[in-house]
């Protein structure tokens, strides 16, 4: 199969007829097959929907969510609100910057993780919390810091 | 077989309920995954069935097997409802939230479910209207607009189609009551949603739920799954949400359902007129649809019967941040803010000072102690320059930097704004660099086009700190009265309460009198 009749594959299951306001479930289904929105799915997601190339871009970089690279193999979503905050939230993000040796808000230049913010997980008071590829960790202190970073290295 | 009701909610998981449910199943138990009670500091918690009823223990390692099943662990805590987190709260909302199986139909309608749905199947839409009106529930999602009313709207405008919307986006810091509710007790909402269908004449709900909140999307896709036929006519459908906080406002949340950027619309007109696709929609929070059931079953006056003032019913409180005992605390309106964070919260985790509080999430305001005597209700908030938004409540101890906090609650607006409005957009990041450079002692100096020659009315000295700190007042006035909607409207809550009652933070002196003014 073609990438393009991959994409066309996930777009027909949801552009359908009577599916209204689609493009955010479509393209959330995109992102979960794909791992990202490839540029060369939009023109057929526009042409799907009956909208414009311009509109559809303008929704996915509307939303934090999509992501139009490849994501890192594993994704570390840090909560940087308030309540995480309250609890020493700062300065486990320093820690895990620093032992990842990435920035928040990137991917390391190696593919292999990227720290990104989130702002709650609702989990707010046995925070630092974070979501590690999805899994939702709490009370992150030091000893949890280093257990992450050997759990992406691996 | 000895059974045991261990929590599958989120929170519960991320402090290893997992694996010990893993360890009570290979020790030969019946093990029933439930939502959570609600207070985090003693989950993971097993309960254990008796003859004498549940009794519980917690926290609960999976090495602790052993010592609960014969009931000689340390960490007993016998009947749930006798621990003093407990004893004192009035669960209308989460009466069934941590004892039932979420999914289980059967355990649902053992346990009170569906009375409020079948009671209002039995009036006139106006019958149902009404009885929501005479509970004097409030909109518990910020705004505490008056559900029965929007209701009334709805109902009264004419369409071939309208439309029940849950919002279940909860971007709100400290807050997670949505999230508990739609993952330990999901077939409530459902029932919410579909006496508010009954209602006003709406055939199709959307459940809007955050991304952030992948257990509660997964439970709610299954519960709409299995509760179909129990709601007919009525459908439901789970939109998941895309990291952006300015969908939980509603417009901008009908936008994104519609498939667009969540960009707000202006109002009028209302959503409740022309709301989804144009057409007539109820949009409500997770915890105003979730009311409606007991409202149904027992009557409006019993749930007016509870509360304070204006604010009528029960809360589900959050209480969250650097506090002992963080969790859900559903009651009355009326407690003091005191009494939730010293009495019932048991002061900071870190057993430091209280230093401040933050009610009502990013967009809400910090209090420091001296203002603990607050009661817990929407005029008594509003008064005070803050809101209860949707009551959660972060507390902090004495190593709280309040002009950090301003700052953030700056940048938090500068990143989640929508862009559609300049006092909001730019005004935010402004805001930011403003603070940056108050807290830095560096007041901005007249720039290369102010010190030209042709010039002469600019100023030319750099500005002092009391210039800059009006300065920051000023376009805290700005954002607050030309924003579009509350993100902007609102961030000015925070800045100016950290600025008025924490003024040391920001190099100022500290004024009793300004604090009050
Ligand atoms: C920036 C912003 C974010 C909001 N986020 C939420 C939210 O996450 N959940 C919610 O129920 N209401 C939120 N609201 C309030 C909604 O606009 C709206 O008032 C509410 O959904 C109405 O429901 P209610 O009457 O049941 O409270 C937000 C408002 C603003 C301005
Ligand atoms: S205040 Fe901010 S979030 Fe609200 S409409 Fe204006 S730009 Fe958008
Ligand atoms: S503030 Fe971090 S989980 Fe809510």
């Amino acid at each position: 199969m073609t990438e393009n009749a991959g994409f066309q594959t996930v777009i027909d299951r949801h552009a359908l007829p009577d599916q209204r306001g689609a493009l955010l479930p479509l393209l959330h289904a995109l992102q979960e097959e794909f791992g990202h929105i490839p540029q060369p799915a939009v023109p057929l997601i526009a042409d799907a929907l009956n909208l414009s190339r311009a509109e559809v871009h303008g929704v996915i970089s509307f939303y934090p969510d999509f992501h139009t690279e490849p994501p890192a193999r594993h994704v570390i979503k840090l909560c940087r609100a308030e309540s995480c905050q309250a609890r020493g939230g700062a300065a486990i993000e320093g820690e895990l910057a620093r032992h990842l040796g990435v920035a928040m808000g990137h991917a390391r230049k190696d593919g292999q993780v990227a720290l990104e913010p989130v702002y709650c997980l609702g989990l707010c008071a046995i925070g630092p919390n974070a979501l590690i590829d999805g899994r939702p960790v709490a009370r992150i202190d030091t000893a949890g810091v280093e257990a992450i970073a050997r759990e992406v290295e691996a | 077989m000895t059974r045991v009701f261990i929590s599958r909610d989120m929170a519960s998981v991320a402090l290893g309920a997992d694996t010990v449910a893993e360890a009570f199943a290979k020790a030969g138990c019946e093990v029933v995954r439930t939502g959570s009670r609600g207070l985090f500091a003693i989950e993971p918690l097993v309960e254990v069935e008796t003859d004498a009823g549940r009794i519980a223990y917690g926290p609960i390692g999976p090495g602790d097997v052993k010592a609960v099943l014969d009931g000689t662990h340390a960490n007993r805590i016998g009947p749930i409802g006798e621990h003093p987190f407990f004893s004192g709260q009035q669960r209308f909302t989460f009466a069934r939230c941590g004892v039932i199986d979420p999914l289980s139909m059967r355990g649902y309608a053992a346990n009170g479910g569906w009375k409020g749905l079948d009671a209002a199947h039995a009036l006139s839409p106006q019958e149902v209207v009404d009885a929501v009106k005479a509970s004097g529930l409030r909109g518990r999602g910020g705004a505490g607009f008056p559900t029965g009313i929007k209701w009334q709207t709805v109902l009264d405008t004419p369409a071939h189609e309208k439309f029940i919307v849950c919002n279940a986006d909860e971007g709100d810091s400290g807050t997670f009551a949505d999230r508990m509710l739609m993952e330990g007790d999901p077939f409530h909402l459902i029932e919410g949603m579909a006496i508010a269908g009954h209602a006003v004449g709406a055939r199709h709900g959307f459940i809007y739920i955050r991304s952030e909140y992948p257990f509660a999307v997964e439970t709610m896709h299954e519960a709409i799954a299995r509760a179909a036929s129990r709601i007919e006519p009525f459908t439901l459908e789970v939109r998941v949400g895309a990291g952006a906080y300015v969908c939980g406002e509603e417009t901008s949340l009908l936008d994104s359902i519609e498939g667009k950027r969540g960009e707000v619309r202006a109002k009028p007109p209302l959503p409740a007129i022309e709301g989804l696709w144009g057409k007539p929609t109820v949009i409500n929070n997770v915890l105003s649809l979730s009311a409606v059931p007991f409202i149904l079953a027992e009557g409006p006056q019993a749930y007016a019967d509870v509360g304070f003032g204006r604010s009528r019913g029960t809360m589900p409180i959050q209480i969250a941040g650097n506090v002992k005992n963080g969790g859900l605390y559903e009651v009355g309106f009326g407690l003091t803010l005191g009494e939730l964070v010293n009495q019932i919260g048991g002061g900071t985790a870190s057993g430091r000072p209280v230093r401040a509080v933050q009610v009502g999430g990013p967009l809400g305001a910090y209090f420091p102690p001296s203002m603990f005597h607050l009661p817990f209700d929407y005029e008594a908030f509003a008064e005070a320059g803050g809101l209860i938004g949707h009551a959660g409540i972060t507390v902090f101890d004495d190593t709280v930097d309040m002009a950090k906090m301003a700052r953030f609650a700056m940048e938090f607006c500068a990143v989640e704004s929508c862009g559609k409005c300049t006092p909001c957009r730019i005004g935010s990041t402004r805001g930011t660099e403003l603070i940056d450079r108050i807290v830095a002692k560096a007041p901005r100096k007249a720039d290369t086009v102010e010190t030209l020659p042709q010039m002469r009315n600019a100023g030319t000295a750099a500005r002092t700190h009391d210039e800059e700190i009006e300065l920051l007042r000023d376009l805290c006035d700005t954002m607050k009265h030309g924003s579009l909607c509350a993100l902007g409207g609102f961030t000015p809550y925070p800045v100016l309460s950290a600025l008025d009652h924490f003024p040391e933070d920001f190099g100022s002196a500290h004024v009793h009198a300004a604090a009050a003014e």
